[in-house]
């Protein structure tokens, strides 16, 4: 049994801050603040990063009213995690997590878990991901001249803080399946949505299983970063269970770009990706009674780039939280 | 669900990487810079010696492709052009430029200094390497 049930967790505020590309995509009426500059005057893509989640959670909290938080987790892609370095400004204990693109379902899971068993009061997640520092960390200088494939897919620039509460509200976090890391040799590190959809089936499997589930009881089940190819692959293996997908599963790396018309290959990826969504579009259509309950099942990507240099294959890990309308 | 039959679902979902296309692209690109090139040539041929305009035609395009990477421009041409533009000595040029801009802001030697040859140094290093190689084959067989 790896999937926690919560009875008294609730969405007390949330705020989401995304890049130009996601403010021009069709998601981009959803979201609260957006930025134009890259830097956002800061010298760096990092303190860029560090910057836009000050303003994130900053808004977050003054929306939740919140004038302290008892415990806080975050996370993003760069190394050693640059949100340390906000974390010294926020003044409570906090806790840095990795999950790679997984770490939205990953804080808002742990966040729940803090609520509903350590019994506090507050408690704050954020993610974020910044294309150019992403690409930096992961690929290539972002002006080197290269031609990407096809297959690969194009980190969002988003910055998204959920606070928590136990004080009732709309919205509630009702379960958190913490995913198994699976590794089925897929070595292409600029296909990691075929390494991680299989994750994403295992997830999806054991939270049915565990609750006794099945699409029926959804109104939507979103993957978190798969794109277009993992997407489709997903979809067969969920098929091939028996499952009858009735255009209920969906992913969050599909639907925060136009992959037709914009440059982004196979759809969005890093943690902003599918912490954007979830805050921005799925909660705004949880609130006007579009949908009940939702289920994201955030997919993260869990390689060393020394590691698959090293020709070893992606191991690989999705976690999933269900949102409801209380 | 097995490892075989999980490598046998992805194998069915691939997308067109358009490699014909691509490689077209990078023939005419490569093909237009070296006409350009010629013609530069054959132009500073006038006023320098043969040996002179060769390496000023060179020096021309290192420096406009350095330029071009600090501009934000070439990275958005070499979308389309590939290998037309990074196999010529334009694309060593953006290795060179692209990783120094990119660590300019931790400082002159744990920045650029140590991260400048990132990307091209396997040209740098293989590069002597099989000079190495070449020239004592060259010896040996003018030995004979």
């Amino acid at each position: 049994m790896t999937t926690l049930q919560f009875k008294n967790v609730y969405v007390k505020s949330e705020n989401v801050i995304v890049g130009k590309l996601e403010k021009e995509g069709p998601l981009g009426s959803y979201f609260d603040d957006y930025t134009c500059d890259p830097y956002l005057n800061q010298p760096s893509f990092e303190q860029a990063e560090i910057e836009m989640n000050r303003l994130c959670v900053d808004k977050c909290l003054k929306k939740g009213k919140a004038e302290t938080v008892d415990l806080i987790y975050a996370g993003d892609l760069i190394n050693q995690l640059c949100t340390h370095y906000l974390a010294s400004e926020l003044k409570a204990p906090f806790v840095g997590l990795y999950g790679a693109c997984s770490n939205s379902a990953l804080t808002i899971g742990h966040a729940a878990m803090a609520v509903e068993h350590l019994h506090m009061k507050h408690v704050l997640a954020f993610t974020s991901s910044h294309t150019q520092a992403a690409e930096r960390q992961f690929r290539y200088p972002n002006e080197y001249g290269v031609q990407k494939k096809e297959c690969s897919t194009s980190t969002v620039t988003a910055s998204g803080a959920v606070l928590l509460s136990n004080e009732f509200s709309d919205l509630k976090v009702t379960s958190f399946t913490i995913g198994s890391v699976v590794d089925w040799q897929f070595s292409d590190v600029n296909d990691m949505g075929k390494a991680m959809a299989p994750a994403a089936y295992q997830t999806i499997m054991t939270h049915f299983e565990d609750l006794g589930r099945t699409f029926d009881d959804y109104d939507l089940i979103v993957s978190g970063d798969l794109g277009k190819i993992g997407y489709a692959m997903l979809s067969e293996m969920i098929e091939k269970a028996r499952f009858q997908l009735e255009n209920k599963l969906n992913d969050c790396g599909i639907m925060i770009y136009d992959i037709n018309h914009q440059d982004v290959f196979c759809g969005g990826s890093g943690c902003g990706c599918s912490m954007a969504v979830l805050l921005g579009k799925l909660f705004k259509d949880l609130r006007s009674k579009k949908m009940k309950r939702i289920l994201l099942v955030a997919t993260g990507s869990l390689h060393n780039v020394f590691l698959t240099q090293q020709k070893l294959s992606i191991p690989s890990v999705a976690h999933a939280i269900c949102i409801e309308r209380s | 669900m097995n490892q075989k039959e999980l490598h046998e679902i992805s194998s069915r979902h691939q997308v067109n990487d358009h490699k014909a296309r691509k490689a077209l692209i990078a023939f005419i690109s490569a093909g237009m810079l070296a006409v350009s090139g010629q013609l530069l040539n054959d132009w500073l041929m006038i006023y320098f010696s043969k040996e002179n305009a060769g390496i000023l035609t060179i020096l021309f395009f290192i420096f406009i492709a350095a330029i071009l990477t600090g501009m934000g421009i070439y990275d958005k041409l070499a979308k389309y052009a590939g290998a037309g533009l990074f196999i010529p000595i334009t694309g060593f040029s953006n290795a060179l430029s692209s990783s120094a801009l990119e660590c300019k802001r931790e400082g002159l030697i744990y920045g650029i200094g140590s991260n400048m040859f990132k990307l091209a140094g396997s040209v740098i290093t293989y590069g002597i390497v099989s000079a190495i190689i070449f020239s004592l084959i060259t010896y040996w067989v003018r030995m004979l």
